[in-house]
């Protein structure tokens, strides 16, 4: 037997463009999995600033509340946590074997769902931010 | 056999004719064997002729080269094959065109044509499909045909099988009924509703698309892959199964690469050429696997 050629992983992420809905389904669901991980530390330790007591913890809120960078990143916050939450139930339909012929419309639903409440969520946010 | 050309057959016909006039005349002979030669020579001509300039619609083919035996085709490659386009033309006959009038290195499996032996799943445009049962009108031009992805190249568009093979043999693929029937000729009977559940299960022709398709299967060898899964399902499913063989066979696909590994990322159930519902029999022996944990009664 000849030597064998291995192409390794070459094929996956550089082949994006032809990823289909459940696939890029997976890398969302990953991705906003992951960054919610991220955010829960930081949530941890900006509420722990009221160990040192309430004027703190009120300075520390405010201070962040004022930058404008932080109430975007609040905007992506949302996206990413309603992200997670739609394609979770999708997947629990899907475990649950219920409408497996619909998955892809089902993502699609998710990210239009997602748009919408993110983009209706946008002047809650960032009211008073610039 | 729309990729044939006919000189090809008439050759065929005139051999047995050539051999027979061997001993009884030798002038004959030669007269015939020149004859032959100048016609062939003709023939090639012709050939070579026709491989240059195609009347009506041509096809680019791009196809994805290596040999490591060869000095200078070590490195992969694609080559380009321009295919007169016919209508009905599958992607397999495109690659038998080219390798008939091209490149007869050209190697890739195919046996039936219609979709039935499964050895002729290729990544083409792309996607895992079969070569024989993908029309080349429905595909994007130039068309791009390479080896399927996450199995190791041995030639050209000739993948290593061993592993999915390995795969689908683990989850034990066979009958052990707990009791036969009385009589030594009688059937093993199997109800209509039954049969219904675990048919589409049935169709499954070992071509490996699903595998090469799974992301999860290419990064953990040990998965055992929709195809392997799908198998244990069809055997799982079937009322005719013994007690014994299915506790045996669920333990083989609950372990940890076993079900649980499916992520339901769909892949495998998009390229099954046999429209296979892969995902949903997989999630189906996931929740049987549970059942069976959870049993407390």
């Amino acid at each position: 037997m000849s030597e064998s050629y291995d192409r390794g992983l070459v094929e996956d992420f550089g082949r994006w463009t032809e990823f289909s809905a459940g696939m890029w389904a997976w890398v969302f669901h990953k991705f906003t999995g992951w960054v919610l991980v991220g955010y829960l530390f930081t949530h941890i330790s900006v509420l722990s600033t009221s160990l040192q007591g309430a004027q703190a913890y009120n300075n520390t809120l405010s201070g962040l509340e004022s930058l404008a960078v932080v109430r975007i990143l609040e905007v992506g916050l949302l996206a990413v946590a309603v992200f997670h939450i739609l394609n979770g139930i999708r997947l629990l339909f899907v475990d649950l074997g219920v409408g497996l012929e619909a998955q892809d419309k089902s993502f699609y639903a998710s990210l239009v769902l997602t748009g919408v409440i993110v983009v209706a969520s946008v002047p809650t946010f960032l009211t008073g931010a610039f | 056999m729309s990729t044939q050309t006919p000189e090809t057959e008439t050759e065929t016909e005139t051999e047995p004719e050539a051999e027979s006039g061997a001993s009884a005349a030798p002038d004959h002979q030669q007269r015939r064997m020149d004859e032959k030669r100048a016609r062939a020579e003709a023939r090639d001509d012709a050939a070579a002729q026709a491989a240059t300039e195609f009347e009506g619609e041509t096809v680019e083919l791009k196809v994805f080269r290596y040999d490591p035996e060869v000095e200078g085709k070590e490195e992969p490659r694609f080559d380009s094959f321009t295919v007169p386009f016919e209508k009905g033309m599958t992607v397999l006959d495109a690659l038998i065109f080219a390798r008939d009038e091209y490149d007869s290195s050209l190697t890739f499996r195919h046996s039936c044509r219609q979709a039935v032996c499964g050895s002729d799943a290729f990544f083409i445009n792309g996607s895992q499909q079969l070569g024989c049962q993908t029309q080349m009108g429905d595909l994007e031009w130039p068309v791009r045909v390479e080896p399927l992805p996450h199995q190791d190249v041995v030639k050209d568009l000739v993948v290593e099988m061993d592993h999915f093979y390995d795969q689908m043999e683990s989850v034990q693929p066979f009958f052990d009924p707990d009791e036969l029937p009385d009589g030594e000729l009688d059937e093993q009977r199997q109800s209509r509703e039954n049969r219904e559940h675990i048919k589409l299960s049935t169709r499954c022709i070992w071509c490996g698309a699903c595998m090469s398709s799974c992301n999860i299967a290419a990064g953990d060898n040990q998965y055992l892959g929709p195809a392997a899964i799908n198998k244990a399902y069809r055997f799982y499913m079937d009322e005719r199964e013994g007690e014994q063989k299915r506790q045996e066979r669920l333990e083989i696909i609950e372990q940890e690469h076993g079900v649980w590994r499916c992520q339901t990322q769909f892949s495998c159930t998009e390229v099954c050429p046999k429209d296979i519902p892969l995902t949903e029999h997989i999630q189906e022996l996931k929740r049987e696997a549970v059942k069976e944990n959870l049993k407390f009664w």
